[in-house]
């Protein structure tokens, strides 16, 4: 019944891992105590999240003249913070989604991780439209609900309105495809609970899940077909957010390439993401069993993909302005690369083009701290990429007189780093009380690609 | 209360086989219980293939036709806004800007009517009871759960055994 794979493929599980071994192992991490590592983490979160909790209140009460935009950059690390973390949050469908459309096997130790980082990066995501709206109270003008001006109705001609449905669209589709995973898994820990307060709570959570043969078949069946559904979501979303720049008529913001630039460029920070999360987990849970180095080698070869179209998506664009022959646009591309933003240009072509190269060597890709070295790297140079798009394009518009710069006040740089601690803050809890590995899921390869069972033949 | 029969097994091959010897001797199997999805078994117990992705297919184009109309009332029947100087007066001309939304809201339909689909069928919600009998076959155990079809209680456990079953247990059940 089991399908064989060739022996010349590493295996995805090593060690001697029986279905017992694998619900036992990734039960621990919810059943024992968390380590001190957790509770360090977790309070440095913590405190990140209360800083970002200040911010956005006094955001909120004062207003947006708390920040340090000014009346030519208009936009500037909200919306770039925004982008970052949307780019973020494409890593977790496209493992789960696409990955299970290419029934590629190493998803399933890291795509339960991977979802849960892009639900939580979608909420720091939207936390920032929100807030730059100035009156946060009034977003639900966004939606086209029925109103007291007419009705007056929301523009569907708009990219930044496409924006507000390709993302709640995206996060409640992510969230019910993490959900329908998690239901068996919580039901595993359910019956396996000794204190009653912990089987009330998984009972709760896993929705009367009993694995009949019936129910299975029709979870496959869901998990298919929300993943096909799921494929051209994640690539719609990053294309439209890209639209809220490339429709506009600023130079250096509208470009054709944008939207499959984007597409790449939010697959490479997400991969990113997952790496820098990933190195840390496996060690502090002691996943190293499952999330193998073969693992972490699939996702740097996604990385030098990716990252290799993102800096021919930089050239690109170097050379169409060049070749348009519009002054305008060819001073924000000089402007960008030796402009006074030149540090943040060339941080971004660092980062994102160069470093990533070094993951053609093997012995480079396979070494876990080089690889959590340049999963940073690339996380800082992504965020760069986005600055430098908002800001270096805005901020010398048509007029010299207008010319100005951009410096972030206490409040911007508080609400930036303390989105990171709710970031976290989401994350550790998840990895406390939720199963971090999708158990069930990774049972059905056990036979075709654990260590012991491919020794045998 | 009524007497139900138990074969539980170890290996997903080993359960599979004991399906179909069961199945070939006209025992009526009740349910299978699984830790995971066993690839086949569905096929062996002569299920019928699932109607969710054919359910999910109409729930997506309830949701284009629906963002069709809201889209085409709204911004073309009820209060024409002009952007740009740019044709507005038919649905035809604004169309391609609308598909953006109508793309995101057939996909928010689909995927969200076929999931509530799936946990109406399978009777999930928050606070159901399970009622898999044995607690291990959420974990690494594969159970059958026979009906003793008039034989006696010996008889089955007998041909339980015979699968290969590495213990077979009876139970009590409403």
């Amino acid at each position: 019944m089991h399908i064989q794979e060739s022996s010349y493929r590493e295996p995805l599980i090593i060690g001697r891992k029986d279905y017992k071994q694998i619900t036992d192992d990734v039960c621990k991490g919810v059943e024992g105590k968390p380590n001190k590592y957790w509770y360090i983490a977790f309070t440095i979160s913590f405190l990140g999240l209360l800083w970002y909790i200040g911010c956005v209140s006094y955001t909120i009460g004062r207003g947006i003249g708390t920040w340090g935009l000014n009346r030519t950059v208009d936009w500037a690390w909200d919306i770039t913070n925004f982008v970052w973390w949307v780019g973020i949050g494409h890593a977790g469908t496209l493992i789960s989604a696409i990955l299970l459309l290419f029934r590629q096997k190493w998803r399933l130790s890291i795509n339960r991780s991977a979802e849960a980082m892009t639900i939580f990066a979608v909420i720091c995501a939207a936390m920032f439209p929100i807030i730059h709206m100035g009156r946060p109270w009034l977003f639900l003008w966004v939606f086209p609900l029925p109103n007291q001006f007419g009705s007056l109705w929301v523009n569907f001609n708009s990219p930044l309105l496409w924006d507000v449905f390709a993302i709640s669209t995206y996060f409640t589709v992510s969230l019910v495809f993490w959900y329908v995973g998690l239901i068996p898994d919580f039901a595993t820990i359910r019956d396996r609970a000794i204190t009653p307060m912990r089987k009330k709570i998984y009972r709760a959570l896993s929705f009367g899940w009993s694995g009949k043969a019936k129910d299975w078949a029709r979870f496959e069946e869901v998990s298919l077909v929300l993943a096909g559904l799921a494929t051209p979501l994640v690539l719609s979303v990053h294309t439209i957010v890209s639209m809220d720049f490339a429709t506009s008529v600023i130079p250096g913001w509208h470009t054709t390439i944008f939207p499959p630039y984007f597409v790449a460029g939010a697959i490479f920070s997400g991969f990113a993401m997952v790496l820098t999360l990933l190195i840390i987990m496996r060690k502090v849970m002691s996943l190293e069993s499952y999330i193998t180095i073969k693992h972490i080698e699939y996702m740097n070869i996604i990385i030098i993909v990716t990252g290799s179209i993102v800096g021919v998506a930089y050239l690109t664009e170097l050379f169409i302005s060049w070749y348009s022959g519009v002054e305008y646009e060819q001073y924000a591309f000089i402007n960008r690369a030796t402009g006074p933003y030149w540090w943040a240009y060339w941080s971004m072509m660092t980062c994102n083009v160069v470093t990533p190269q070094l993951f053609w060597f093997r012995a480079i890709r396979t070494n876990l701290t080089a690889t959590f070295i340049i999963s940073i790297f690339v996380n800082i140079g992504m965020w760069f990429e986005r600055f430098v798009i908002i800001v270096t394009s805005i901020h010398r518009d048509y007029l010299p007189a207008n010319w100005s710069m951009f410096h972030p006040t206490f409040v911007d740089i508080g609400i930036y780093v303390g989105s990171i601690g709710l970031f976290f803050t989401c994350f550790l809890l998840f990895a406390r009380f939720f199963p971090v590995i999708a158990q069930s899921e990774l049972k059905t390869i056990v036979k075709s690609s654990a260590d012991h069972h491919k020794s045998n033949h | 209360m009524k007497r139900v029969h138990y074969g539980i097994y170890d290996d997903e091959e080993i359960l599979l086989s004991a399906v179909k010897q069961l199945k070939s001797k006209n025992w009526n199997i009740k349910e299978v219980y699984t830790p995971f999805p066993v690839h086949g078994l569905e096929h062996a117990l002569g299920y019928k293939h699932t109607r969710l992705s054919t359910a999910s297919f109409i729930y997506g184009l309830t949701g284009l036709s629906l963002g069709m109309l809201m889209t085409w009332y709204m911004l073309i029947q009820d209060w024409p806004i002009n952007i740009g100087g740019k044709p507005n007066f038919t649905f035809a001309d604004n169309f391609t800007s609308f598909i953006p939304v109508l793309f995101e809201l057939t996909i928010f339909c689909a995927a969200h009517g076929m999931v509530l689909s799936f946990l109406i069928v399978c009777g999930l919600f928050p606070g159901a009871k399970e009622s898999n009998p044995i607690p291990e076959t959420t974990s690494h155990l594969f159970a059958i759960e026979l009906d003793d079809n008039n034989a006696n209680a010996e008889e089955v456990n007998q041909i339980l055994l015979s699968t290969k079953a590495i213990e077979v247990k009876t139970l009590e059940r409403d």
